[in-house]
């Protein structure tokens, strides 16, 4: 085993599927001799050379295009979006062109693509750089959604996705590309349908992806403390769903509470949510919980990130809930336009001012 | 509706004196496969009024001159790309009759299996890679097997159709870009029918020579008349010549002109009956007719027996498509995934 970093074992997953597939091929911006925003494809124009790792313009429709086009042919593309955000830009050739290809043609044709996206926040980006778009992807029929939270996972994961003949949304996280683990040196793959159990436990599940294992992990071992264990419960493929797994989880441990990094309307919980009380109803002894970001767009402010984000103390207070515990967590779900908080707080000043005048009267 | 008069070429680097010297086989198979296109158009615009037909149908009667040029200048191994007026395009690679009928019928035996219908035709047999439905969504998807031809270094080219509405579109020009960047062996043809649905051109693109659009891509440019088989061809075995032995894109603008709606459902209230019948004058396939007599090269009595062929094929492909089977209900859940 070695221990590497994420970016080191995306890279290595990327140059052993390029050395074994001559149809493998990096397309991207920056991916070539800037190595990556991200470093993810260093060294990959030094091994293989410029018609294989390709700088592309800021251009993200035609990048996706391109990827979609070489992979209706034959080639089998890694398009690399330099954040899932600028993937908006590609969104017309990924739901309508990629996802509809195979289906349109009567299967005539495939598309085996690989479209990787660094996503979430935490590095004060702001709000155009620090989405989470998971179920805008997991929306649609005829994509894959991959999310890997390890590096092990982030090797084997990307080497199945390549690997795999259909479109796959590849998604990675800006914070996680430095988190070490370990790798083993010898060939392996992670299959694109199965959660994995990250963390054993029989008191609660928490059910998490990307970002988000490391974090719940972190809390599960406080909870530990409190000899409450949980079992989390990694995703890895979010589209499909390893529903079977979380039944098995649940039907253990009675209670579950959902962590992701999206917000919380339509996100990818209210999807493991609605699947779970369909498998599992009769089996939960409370409601499930969500812990996601806040539903706002992200603010740059240090302080108002950190608000606006899942961390461990929210999951651990959310566990709490689940738990039946004294609560502590909240979220809003419906955020009020400025115009009615503006009431609120003359009203507020009216109530504060009324004793005030009475005592000069 | 104000129009400049074709043709109007420009930048044409290289001509080729042999371009003309076609056999005469071959201009007859051409002018057979415009009759087979106006033919077929006609009995689905038929079908569709009687309700055998769903969905959209946008015909290509009027611009059969342009894919029948195209495509015939192509090898067999080179890829072709289409919009949402695409079943001429499809007829013209040779996609059987009788399967674009039945997708039109929603068939289990039409080319999709039925689950594509009037806009997404793939033959991928033949190298036809679709119709697309989204105005400009195709041409990225060019450059994509532009892309994987010099890959793999082989020396076909993509052939991509799309309308006048897709010039205003980030895809038009990220694809051109991309294209001439890298230099792809693409040669976008940009259907000029003069309207984008009931939009005409000079209300949708500040600059109404379409031709023009491209020019700051650096590569090749060309209007060409594309109501006239000879013309379209022309230029089409120029185009293909050039981007197969180059390895760089080209941009054609054939100027034509749809004698239906944009759909059947179309009003039409947009353009004025004179209009059309101006156009109507200039129509591609009595035109080609006319020029075959006019040579000798074929007696009225050949030409009759055409006319017959095309309509027993056409009257075949509707009873084909009548009699085939529905699609299962499972064949619902197949194909999603590879």
């Amino acid at each position: 085993m070695a221990v590497m970093m994420y970016r080191q074992a995306l890279n290595l997953a990327l140059r052993e599927e390029m050395r074994r597939d001559p149809n493998v091929c990096v397309i991207g911006e920056e991916v070539a001799e800037y190595e990556g925003a991200y470093r993810v494809t260093e060294g990959l124009l030094q091994e293989f050379g410029e018609k294989r790792v390709v700088d592309t313009p800021i251009s993200e429709e035609g990048i996706a295009g391109t990827g979609i086009g070489a992979a209706m042919v034959g080639l089998r593309p890694v398009v690399e979006m330099m954040t899932v955000n600028f993937a908006l830009l590609a969104m017309d050739q990924i739901v309508n062109h990629a996802a509809k290809l195979r289906y349109m043609s009567g299967g005539q044709i495939k598309v085996p693509l690989v479209i990787r996206a660094p996503q979430g926040a935490g590095m004060q980006l702001g709000a155009q750089h620090s989405q989470n778009l998971e179920s805008w992807f997991m929306h649609v029929p005829g994509l894959k959604v991959v999310a890997a939270a390890t590096p092990y996972d982030a090797k084997g994961l990307l080497k199945s996705a390549i690997r795999d003949d259909n479109p796959v949304i590849f998604l990675e996280h800006e914070l996680l590309y430095t988190m070490k683990g370990e790798v083993p040196e010898e060939e392996y793959t992670v299959p694109l349908e199965k959660a994995d159990i990250k963390r054993e436990g029989k008191s609660v599940t928490i059910i998490t992806y990307l970002r988000m294992v490391a974090v719940s992990l972190a809390a599960a071992n406080a909870l530990a403390s409190e000899g409450i264990e949980a079992e989390v419960i990694d995703l890895r493929t979010l589209r499909p769903m390893d529903i079977d797994t979380l039944t098995e989880s649940v039907r253990k441990t009675h209670r579950a509470i959902v962590v992701e990094e999206d917000w919380p309307t339509c996100g990818a919980g209210a999807e493991i949510m609605a699947r779970l009380q369909e498998t599992a109803f009769d089996y939960f002894d409370a409601p499930i919980i969500r812990v996601t970001s806040e539903d706002v767009p992200m603010p740059y402010s240090k302080n108002l990130e950190r608000s606006a984000l899942p961390d461990e103390q929210k999951v651990i207070d959310a566990v709490h809930c689940v738990l039946g515990h004294e609560c502590r967590y909240s979220r809003r779900y419906e955020i009020e336009p400025d115009s009615e908080r503006e009431v609120e707080e003359e009203e507020e000043e009216e109530v504060e001012q009324e004793p005030r005048l009475k005592a000069e009267e | 509706m104000p129009h400049a008069p074709c043709p109007m070429t420009l930048l044409t680097a290289d001509s080729f004196p042999g371009d003309n010297l076609m056999e005469k086989d071959e201009l007859i198979e051409m002018y057979r496969q415009m009759v087979l296109i106006r033919k077929f158009e006609d009995r689905a615009g038929e079908m569709y009024k009687v309700g055998k037909i769903g969905g959209f149908l946008h015909l290509y009667i009027g611009q059969e001159a342009v894919a029948v040029g195209f495509i015939s200048a192509l090898r067999p191994d080179d890829y072709v790309i289409g919009a949402y007026r695409e079943h001429g395009q499809a007829l013209a690679r040779g996609a059987e009759p009788r399967r674009v009928m039945a997708e039109l019928f929603g068939k289990r035996t039409g080319i999709s299996r039925g689950k594509g219908g009037s806009m997404h035709m793939f033959d991928v047999e033949h190298n036809f890679m679709g119709g697309h439905g989204i105005v400009g969504g195709g041409m990225p998807l060019a450059a994509g097997m532009g892309f994987a031809v010099n890959y793999r270094e082989t020396d076909q080219v993509v052939l991509c159709f799309f309308g006048d509405g897709a010039v205003n579109e980030g895809a038009f020009h990220e694809s051109l870009n991309l294209a001439s960047l890298w230099r792809l062996p693409v040669i976008y043809v940009c259907e000029n029918n003069l309207y984008g649905m009931g939009t005409a051109v000079t209300r949708a693109s500040a600059i109404p020579q379409l031709f023009r659009r491209a020019m700051c891509y650096d590569m090749e440019v060309e209007s060409v008349d594309g109501m006239d088989l000879l013309t379209v061809r022309e230029a089409a075995d120029r185009a293909v010549r050039m981007a197969r032995r180059d390895r760089e894109p080209r941009f054609i603008e054939a100027v034509t002109y749809r004698f239906r709606g944009h759909s059947v459902a179309d009003p039409g209230a947009y353009r004025t009956k004179e209009e059309i019948q101006e156009w109507e004058r200039r129509d591609p396939v009595p035109k080609m007719r006319d020029y075959l007599l006019d040579e000798g090269m074929l007696t009225q009595q050949v030409l009759d027996e055409i006319d017959k062929e095309i309509s027993r094929i056409v009257d075949d492909a509707v009873k084909f498509a009548e009699e085939s089977p529905e699609p299962d209900h499972e064949e619902l859940f197949e194909n999603v995934y590879a």
